[in-house]
């Protein structure tokens, strides 16, 4: 007697589609991570914060020295930021249009300040601006302080923040080429009319995504800031660094509600990008390094 | 305006890319440049835009030496294989940006712009397209922008860099007839760039053909057609059929044997013998009784007009296909007797077939027989 088994039908899946039971494991896997290691201590920062209810937390926010840690880091930022977009704009547009020497050179510099440690990036400015460098003795005849003033803050912010906006130019630019400049120059644009007109409407979108990583970085650096700073209170303390030092006085409701605050701001800026992202998916370059 | 390029050179990171190409071009004329990819046919074009500085040479607009000339004072209408529409602009402000980008005093009001930019394009047939972004618009249509764009800066010279290359073939086909008749009306000079040798030879008045960063031959498509100059216009320009012959005492020999067409006066050595497919005539008897190139027939195909005959000849067993009227149908594996009716000879000058030197282009590679061969 024949055997009569019905061949079962097989399971048409496409080649990069994984069985349910692994899919359903990787997308518990990244969320338990992140739960665990992310969501976690951001709700507990801004609980802790709030501890003692809105009124200690206004008070905590609203304190003098708070005040002071929370306009200069406004200010750092407002300086850092333009000066990265303008730096970065620059080196993005080099490497993209242009051909030369030197070119994996420098963007290898450019990636360095994501690879050195923002604290040895402080003890360089303190070694080059500091009262036993070169310079030191110059800049204290001349009245100009750097090292433990906001000069010396601005510039290891600046530092440590210069990779974003540059990082997220050159890919999208690469892509883009330079075609469209071409024939804005053909048609007898002037370089800057080129740039304005044309160059600058096409990475947009991505320069603002730039601008925004560069801008939540600037306002939470610690590392570099710390060294150069000398922790001034009302005078060279920033958020993170007035954070710290409330902290370390165990001042714990202090410190997390300006923690929550800077925390605030990041997330605020996170959602200005996931809005961007939602809005102009389009003109953000496919293949970004963040 | 008339073009006149002299002793161009342009090197890119030591590779040559154009040597020593001199180029003439009246005023009004329609010029292909054509050639298979890295021959320096865009290279060139790029560098009468100025979008490319040259090493050495000189390109005139007239009687001023270019090379003074910024791309923007050049004042050509480039349009680019891509397009290069601008993306975040209408279809009407794409047409007018080379007006609304000139110096104050030299801009039409902004009245004067939008007008202009709307007759033009209802020239290129686009009206109530104006406001439409490039991505709402077919690549025909994009293409057609990129036209009216360059057209609108009254461009000296209009160059166009593989216009119809990213087009689908109806098309492509389309388009060419209305660029031609395009340029019939406006009489803009117009040089443009194809791999497509049949497009360039529809659609131009002149064909320049080149092939390693030099200009093989120049002429009229149906000259250049007739009478190649070299084995590789031949080769590159309609089909053809190519035999590596020896030469020997005025004897054409294929393999060692010789065939019934004469090289008198010739010195001897090796020649390429090429004709076309066509220019053939078969005898289907023993190939004792003539003395043709002995073949076997190896495919027969019938494409529509004719047959088309894949054969293997000689000693050596070269493959070649020639055409032939639908009545004749030799069967496969039997043995013909072929010889070519129009035909022409190439010498390659010493070992320098492949890379010919400009200078000695015309001589080493000269067709010194073109005949017909009594029957």
């Amino acid at each position: 007697m024949a055997d009569l088994t019905v061949p079962s039908a097989p399971v048409i899946r496409s080649a990069t589609t994984e069985a349910p039971a692994t899919r359903i494991a990787l997308v518990v896997a990244a969320f338990g991570f992140l739960s665990l290691f992310l969501f976690l201590p951001l709700v507990e920062v801004f609980l802790e914060a709030l501890r003692n209810g809105p009124a200690a937390w206004l008070a905590a926010i609203s304190e003098p020295d708070a005040l002071a840690a929370i306009r200069l880091t406004l200010l750092v930022a407002a300086i850092a930021v333009p000066l990265n977009v303008v730096f970065g704009v620059a080196a993005a547009w080099a490497i993209a249009k242009f051909e030369f020497r030197g070119k994996a050179f420098l963007i290898t510099l450019i990636d360095l300040p994501f690879s050195v440690s923002p604290v040895i990036a402080g003890l360089v400015y303190v070694i080059l601006f500091g009262s036993g460098s070169l310079l030191g003795p110059w800049l204290k005849a001349n009245g100009i302080e750097v090292l433990f003033a906001v000069p010396g803050i601005v510039l290891a912010t600046v530092f440590v923040t210069f990779p974003f906006v540059a990082r997220e130019l050159i890919p999208l630019m690469q892509e883009q080429g330079s075609s469209e400049e071409e024939a804005a120059l053909s048609l007898g644009a002037s370089g800057w009319q080129t740039f304005w007109r044309v160059t600058l409407p096409n990475i947009r979108w991505g320069l603002l995504y730039g601008v925004l990583l560069c801008n939540a970085r600037a306002m939470g650096e610690f590392g570099a800031v710390s060294v150069v700073s000398g922790h001034i209170r009302g005078l060279t303390n920033t958020m993170p660094l007035h954070i710290e030092i409330l902290y370390n006085e165990y001042n714990f409701a202090a410190s997390f509600a300006v923690a929550s605050l800077l925390a605030g701001l990041a997330l605020f800026t996170l959602l200005l990008k996931t809005l961007i992202e939602l809005r102009f998916s389009g003109g953000l370059a496919p293949s970004r390094g963040h | 305006m008339d073009l006149r390029i002299k002793n161009v050179r342009k090197d890119f990171d030591l590779t040559p890319a154009l040597h020593d190409v001199s180029l003439d071009i009246a005023s009004g004329e329609l010029v292909a440049l054509v050639g298979p990819s890295g021959s320096g046919k865009t290279t060139l074009l790029r560098l009468i835009a100025g979008l490319e500085q040259p090493n050495a040479g000189t390109v005139y607009f007239g009687q001023d030496d270019a090379s003074r000339l910024s791309v923007q004072d050049r004042q050509v209408g480039f349009v680019f294989q891509h397009y290069a529409l601008f993306k975040h602009m209408t279809v009407l402000q794409n047409v007018g940006f080379g007006l609304t980008v000139r110096p104050r005093g030299k801009r039409p009001t902004a009245r004067e712009i939008n007008e202009r930019a709307r007759s033009l394009i209802e020239l290129v047939q686009l009206a109530g397209f104006e406001d439409r972004y490039p991505s709402q618009l077919s690549g025909g249509q994009r293409q057609r922008v990129a036209l009216a764009r360059a057209m609108a800066i009254e461009p000296k010279v209009l160059l166009l860099d593989e216009p119809f290359g990213a087009l689908d073939a109806q098309v492509r086909k389309d388009l060419r007839r209305w660029l031609r008749e395009l340029h019939d009306v406006t009489g803009h000079t117009t040089v443009f760039v194809t791999h497509d040798q049949e497009e360039a030879m529809e659609l131009a008045d002149r064909v320049v053909v080149m092939s390693r960063g030099r200009i093989e031959q120049v002429g009229a498509p149906d000259a250049i057609y007739d009478t190649p100059a070299s084995a590789f216009v031949h080769r590159f320009i309609g089909e053809s059929v190519e035999l590596p012959v020896y030469i020997e005492g005025g004897m054409i020999r294929l393999d060692g044997i010789a065939i019934p067409l004469s090289a008198a006066d010739e010195p001897d050595g090796p020649a390429a013998l090429v004709f076309r497919p066509y220019d053939v005539a078969i005898d289907e008897v023993d190939r004792a009784t003539y003395p043709g190139i002995a073949a076997t027939v190896v495919a027969s195909r019938w494409h529509g007009r004719g047959r088309r005959l894949e054969l293997a000849v000689g000693a050596g067993g070269h493959s070649m296909e020639i055409d032939l009227p639908p009545d004749v149908a030799p069967p496969v594996d039997s043995t013909l007797s072929v010889w070519p009716t129009r035909w022409t000879l190439y010498r390659p000058s010493g070992a320098s077939l492949s890379h010919p030197t400009p200078a000695a282009a015309a001589s080493m590679v000269s067709p010194i027989q073109q005949m017909a061969v009594a029957q």
